[in-house]
This record gives structure tokens, C-alpha cells and sequence, in this order.
């Protein structure tokens, strides 16, 4: 009783951000450590030659290194895309319908305008509609967020379960051959929709990523737009009383995300896969939520920690078949990884500081 | 003709695990913790269950197994993970206030990936060639209906024809809205998702509070994993067969605006939605399925709409939902 120690938790003045990055890099070490722990039990390899494979899995030959990247470039846009929201304190953890109901209106010009406009406009329609449609589905939520405080996480969650039916829905529609319940390469012979290569057929998404990833960080930091959505998340009765029209920012900002994201929806359906499936964001939409977090918003950093989920989940892949495993090992690691990094951020916002209580105080 | 009396009992069946879902949602949401896991803890509460179940089915021959034991290794089984899925979230959340919504969906990830990969690696151990784990003589314990079910007609299919765990949701759900509604502890705990700086100044222990219910909500939205599983799938584990129930269970929560009560009826209401486009004659058309699928989603939107604009005070969810509480921040 009189020699208890006391755990005092205070919050922390700014820390330098070298010491942030080491306390995270720190985290990302004793994470790897773990998994390592958990592989070589799982299957008795040496954990060195288990990182070898993971990178290996990620970079091993030049096509792997080009998927890699063109993999990191889809995961960063939609990631791009989630941050203005989530600066504003908006959770939107509805990008993977967003994603899919752009990839969705993208299939749909692909089909319906193949046979009668030329491949240039069919593509100009292709990436209104996408946008468009993203812009919707990303309004929604805002508009009653606006109006009447509807919870936007709940509803953006639900909106990505419509979205999915829809698609399921247009997939069946559209089938081909009938009966076979998918669409299969959309317009394989003549090409038509599909969007034009630069250089190989995976540098066009990464370049309008890149360019993406510029402008972004220049509309959150240098931008008014930019400065009214750092107020509006720090608080809305700030934001109001600065004049900022806090309702206007919500829709804003959230159509322009919902549009990055049906962009994305383009890319993914007119760029890279040439076809719709259900899965074709494949959870990237939950997981762009965990990378924006982890970047603390800045677009550059999101850069890295999407190529640290990006490798780690094609690594573990090859893991997975290397050695035998079932392919969800991935989800595993990357679990482990992100609770490590979710909580070292504790130790870059508070301070600890533990003192010997005398027996007086209670 | 539209059959009615076997409809009842597959609405029943598949709403069940989303009863369990949403109960254990609805104790974790009345604390101010948004727990957006739910669905990874289902994952790893149907496969801790499947791993007890097999590893007791590997040890005892089929003849001598006892009622007690292969009902109570998978459940202790199941519980003790959803457990220790629950506590990883209260300690990254309470103890160290992270984020709900990103520790949430990391969760989510882990806990499917679990599932998935021991689900995997189990049929590994079986040795043989089969896509999925059949554990039928522990699936036989768990849905074994009440003896005389079959001798009542409709009745008894409608009423009497499910397994225990089914009965073991209805009784949570109740008990839950009873103590959430009626007792001093349900009192503080809703205290404690409304305004926990409030509730602190009262006396509370919020962190005490909040690592219970999330605790407590985790093992019972673990046993839907389990009864889906053991009861609803006899025993058959296959990858990703659990599908988006948790994400079901976490919409039936808004759907019945936080009440344990209402959820039992909602659910099985939720169960007959999934289902619905096996029973509607589309023709030729099986496109418009995919379109009944959407239902549940839709009116749960619509319902979160409603009572965001009615502004009813006792139907909006909790004032501190998702908000971390840190005493010193005020």
C-alpha cells in the first residue's frame, strides 16, 4: 500500500517528428519480430529466409516489382481519396462501395455506348460517369450528415453493401455468356473503353496516382479548402464562428472524395482489369481507412504505409504458397503489423510517468 | 403458394447468429465503443469452437463421446477467443485510445484472416482432400431440437425445432434488455456511453465499464460465430461461408435503435430478408435476386435516417459512440 507505484498518463507536447517516426519505426520492428515469431511456428522456416520470400513475393522479378507498384498505386488513391474526409473527422468507411459503384457506371459505358460512339468518346463518358457516380454515392451520406447529424459510419457502411448488390445486380444483367454469372473481359476484341497504355500497361494508374498524390498534398496544405477542413475537424463550433459554413465544407469535401474514388472505380475497370466482379476493390476500400490513419493524413507518408501493407500482403502470398499455408496468412500478418502501430501511437500522443506513491493519497 | 411453415424456421435459422451479432454489438455500443470488429470476433468464435470440436472429435471415438463435454469444449473454446479478441480491443481503444474505427477494422481483417487460416490448416491436418471441415457428430449434439418438436405439427417446427444455442440467443437478448433497461449496472453503463466525463464525476469506473462490455459483448457476438457453425451449418466449416453477417449484425444494431428486445424479432425479420429471394418466384430472372439481397441494407439506412431527423432522445445511439474518453482532455 504505501510503496504502490502510480502510473501518471499526461499528453504529450508536440514531438519532434524524427521522434515520432522512430517510436513508429520501433513498433514496425517489434511487429516484424512477432510475425516472424508466428511464421516460424506456423512453419518451422527460419524467419531470415521468410522476410527473403516476402520480398521475393513483392519485387522477385521485374513484372512482380511492376504489379507491386501498380498494386501500391491503387491502394494509395483510395487512400488519397478517403483523407479530406477524415481530416474533417468524417468517417467514411464507405470507399469500397464508392470504388465499385464507379467501376460499376465505368462497366456501364463500356457495354452500353460500345456499339455506338467512337472509342474516344465512349472513354470521355466513361470517366464522367465514374466520377460522377463516385460523387454520388459520396454525397449522400454527407448531405444527411449535414442536415440532420445522421451517423456517416453507419451509413457509409451500409452504402457499401448497396453498391455491392447493384453490381451484382448489372453483372448478372449483362453476363456473358448467359448463365455464367460474370462478365468476363468487357469489349475483348475491339478494346473499345479501355483506357489508352503509357509505355507498359501498368504505368498509367501509377502516373494519375503520382499526380494525385501532388495535387492532394497541396489542396490539404496549401490550399483555403484545404485550411477549412483542418478547422472543421478540430471543431465545428471553431469552424462556424471563423465564418466557415461548416455544412457546405461537409458535402464538399465528401463529393470530392467520393469522386477520387470512382475515379479509382475507373481505373480499376477501364485500366487495369477490364471487367467487373463484386470483389474487384477487394477490401482495399477498409484497408485505405487503416492507411490514411496510419500516415496521419499526409499524403506523402501514405505512400510508405501503403507500400509496407502493399508488400506485405503480396510477400505473405508467396509465403502462403511456398510453403503451403492458406493465402489468409496475409490477413493475419497484417493484423499483427497494424495492432502494433495503432498502439505505439499511444506512446507518440501521452507520456507516461511513474512515481512512488506515498501511502497518504489514495 | 408461399410456404410459410418451412419459411419461419430458415428466417429463424439465419437470423439467429445476427441476434447473437447484434446483442453483443449493442453492449459494446452502449459503452461508447463502436466495436466495427464484431465481424472478425464471429469469424474467430465459430473456428475457436471448430477447433475444440475437432480436436475432441480426433481424441474420443464417436461411440463414447459425452453430451457435456462436446458441447462444452467447443463453447469454452469459443468463448475463451472472442474473450481474447475483445480484450485486445479494449486494450488498444480504453487503455491506449486508439482509434475505434481503425482498430475496429484491423480487427476485422485479423479475425477473418484467423479463421480462414486455421479453417484452412485444420483440413490440412484431416489429411484429406475435401474443401471444408465436417464435424456432424458434434453438429448433432448442438441442433438437437426439444424431443417432442416433431409430434406437434407446425407448432413444433415453427416454435420448437432448433438447437439450444437458439434458445441461449433469445434468453441473452432478453436478459441483456432487462439489465441494460432495468438495473443499476445498466444504468451506469449507459451513463458511461452517453457522457463519461459525467459518469466519472458520479463515481463510475469508466474503464472498468467500458472493458466489460466490450469484453462481455465480444463473447457473445462469438457465440453467433459458433451456432452458425455447429447448428446452422452442422458442423460443415468452409472459408468465407460466414459471409457479411457481422456487418448484418452491426446494421441490425441502428435497425432496432439499441435494444436487445427488439433485435430478436428484427433478426429473425433480417434472416427472412436474406433469404426472401429463394421464395419469391422471379421467373427466368435470377438478376432481380441479387436486388432482394439489397433489402436489409436499405431499410437499415432508411431506419438511421428516420431517427436521425425525428431527433427522438431515446432512439439516438450513444452521445459518446466512437469518441475515446481520456480524463484529463476536457
Amino acid at each position: 500500500m504505501n510503496n504502490k507505484l502510480k502510473f501518471h498518463i499526461s499528453k504529450r507536447a508536440a514531438l519532434p517528428w524524427y521522434k515520432a517516426w522512430a517510436i513508429r519505426g520501433a513498433a514496425i520492428l517489434a511487429a516484424l519480430v512477432v510475425c516472424a515469431v508466428v511464421t516460424t511456428l506456423m512453419t518451422g522456416e527460419n524467419p531470415i529466409s521468410i522476410y527473403a520470400t516476402i520480398f521475393y513475393g513483392a519485387f522477385g522479378t521485374a513484372r512482380r516489382s511492376w504489379v507491386t507498384v501498380q498494386e501500391l498505386a491503387v491502394l494509395l488513391g483510395i487512400s488519397l481519396a478517403v483523407t479530406p474526409a477524415f481530416k474533417m473527422r468524417f468517417w467514411n468507411i464507405g470507399a469500397e462501395g464508392q470504388v465499385l459503384i464507379g467501376g460499376l457506371a465505368t462497366t456501364a459505358c463500356m457495354i452500353c455506348l460500345a456499339d455506338t460512339l467512337p472509342n474516344s468518346m465512349v472513354i470521355v463518358c466513361m470517366v464522367i460517369a465514374a466520377i460522377l457516380a463516385g460523387a454520388v454515392w459520396g454525397f449522400l451520406p454527407a448531405f444527411f450528415k449535414a442536415r440532420w447529424n445522421t451517423n456517416e459510419t453507419l451509413f457509409t457502411l451500409m452504402m457499401n453493401y448497396i453498391a455491392t448488390q447493384l453490381a451484382a445486380y448489372f453483372i448478372i444483367v449483362w453476363e456473358v455468356p448467359k448463365g455464367a454469372g460474370k462478365i468476363g473481359i468487357i469489349n475483348q476484341s475491339t478494346e473499345i473503353g479501355w483506357l489508352p497504355q503509357i509505355g507498359n500497361q501498368y504505368l498509367l494508374s501509377i502516373l494519375v496516382v503520382a499526380i494525385l498524390t501532388g495535387v492532394m498534398y497541396v489542396y490539404l496544405n496549401n490550399s483555403k479548402h484545404g485550411y477549412e477542413i483542418a478547422v472543421v475537424g478540430e471543431s465545428q463550433r471553431t469552424a462556424s464562428y471563423a465564418g466557415i459554413k461548416v455544412e457546405r465544407v461537409i458535402i464538399r469535401t465528401m463529393v470530392l472524395s467520393g469522386a477520387i474514388c470512382g475515379l479509382m472505380g475507373l481505373l480499376l475497370v477501364g485500366g487495369i482489369h477490364h471487367t467487373l466482379t463484386t470483389t474487384v476493390v477487394d477490401g482495399r476500400g477498409f484497408t485505405a481507412v487503416m492507411v490514411s490513419w496510419l500516415a496521419k493524413f499526409n499524403p506523402i507518408a501514405m505512400i510508405f504505409t501503403s507500400l509496407l501493407l502493399v508488400v506485405l500482403s503480396r510477400g505473405a502470398g508467396e509465403i502462403s504458397s511456398a510453403f503451403g499455408l492458406n493465402h489468409s496468412f496475409a490477413d493475419i500478418l497484417t493484423g499483427i503489423i497494424l495492432f502494433f502501430i495503432i498502439g505505439s501511437e499511444f506512446f507518440i500522443t501521452y507520456q507516461i510517468s511513474v512515481r512512488k506513491s506515498a501511502g497518504k493519497e489514495a | 403458394m408461399f410456404d410459410l411453415v418451412s419459411f419461419i424456421p430458415r428466417a429463424v435459422m439465419q437470423g439467429i447468429p445476427l441476434l447473437y451479432g447484434s446483442t453483443g454489438e449493442i453492449l459494446t455500443e452502449k459503452s461508447g465503443n463502436l466495436n466495427l470488429g464484431i465481424p472478425g470476433v464471429m469469424y474467430v468464435g465459430g473456428i475457436c469452437g471448430v477447433i475444440g470440436a475437432f480436436f475432441y472429435e480426433q481424441a474420443v471415438p464417436p461411440e463414447s463421446m459425452n453430451a457435456v463435454l462436446a458441447i462444452g469444449i467447443p463453447m469454452l473454446c469459443s468463448l475463451a477467443g472472442s474473450l481474447l479478441m475483445g480484450l485486445l480491443y479494449s486494450v488498444l481503444t480504453i487503455t491506449l485510445r486508439a482509434n475505434q474505427n481503425v482498430t475496429g477494422l484491423a480487427l476485422t481483417t485479423f479475425g477473418v484472416g484467423i479463421g480462414n487460416f486455421f479453417g484452412g490448416s485444420l483440413i490440412k491436418l484431416t489429411g484429406s482432400e475435401v474443401p471444408s471441415i465436417a464435424l456432424s457428430a458434434t453438429s448433432a449434439y448442438f441442433s438437437k431440437g426439444l424431443p417432442f418438436a416433431a409430434d406437434l405439427g407446425w407448432f413444433g417446427q415453427v416454435f420448437l425445432s432448433y438447437g439450444f444455442l437458439a434458445y441461449l440467443a433469445i434468453l441473452i437478448a432478453i436478459v441483456s434488455s432487462y439489465v441494460l433497461k432495468r438495473t443499476r449496472v445498466g444504468l451506469h453503463l449507459r451513463a458511461v456511453g452517453e457522457s463519461p466525463a459525467t459518469a466519472d464525476a458520479a463515481g463510475i469506473n469508466v474503464t472498468r465499464y467500458k472493458y466489460m462490455a466490450t469484453c462481455i459483448g465480444s463473447m457473445v457476438a462469438g457465440l453467433g460465430g459458433l451456432y452458425y457453425v455447429m447448428d446452422y451449418a452442422c458442423g460443415v466449416w468452409s472459408n468465407n461461408a460466414f459471409g457479411d453477417r457481422g456487418w448484418l449484425a452491426i446494421a441490425l444494431v441502428i435497425f432496432t435503435i439499441w435494444r436487445p428486445n427488439i433485435s430478436i424479432l428484427a433478426s429473425i425479420l433480417f434472416g427472412g430478408f436474406y433469404i426472401l429471394y429463394l421464395y419469391i418466384p422471379s421467373g427466368l430472372n435470377l438478376s432481380v435476386k441479387e436486388l432482394y439481397k439489397m433489402i436489409p441494407y436499405v431499410v437499415t439506412l432508411v431506419v438511421l435516417i428516420i431517427v436521425s431527423m425525428r431527433k427522438k432522445r431515446e432512439d439516438q445511439p450513444p452521445a459518446n459512440l466512437g469518441l475515446p474518453y481520456f480524463r484529463e482532455e476536457r
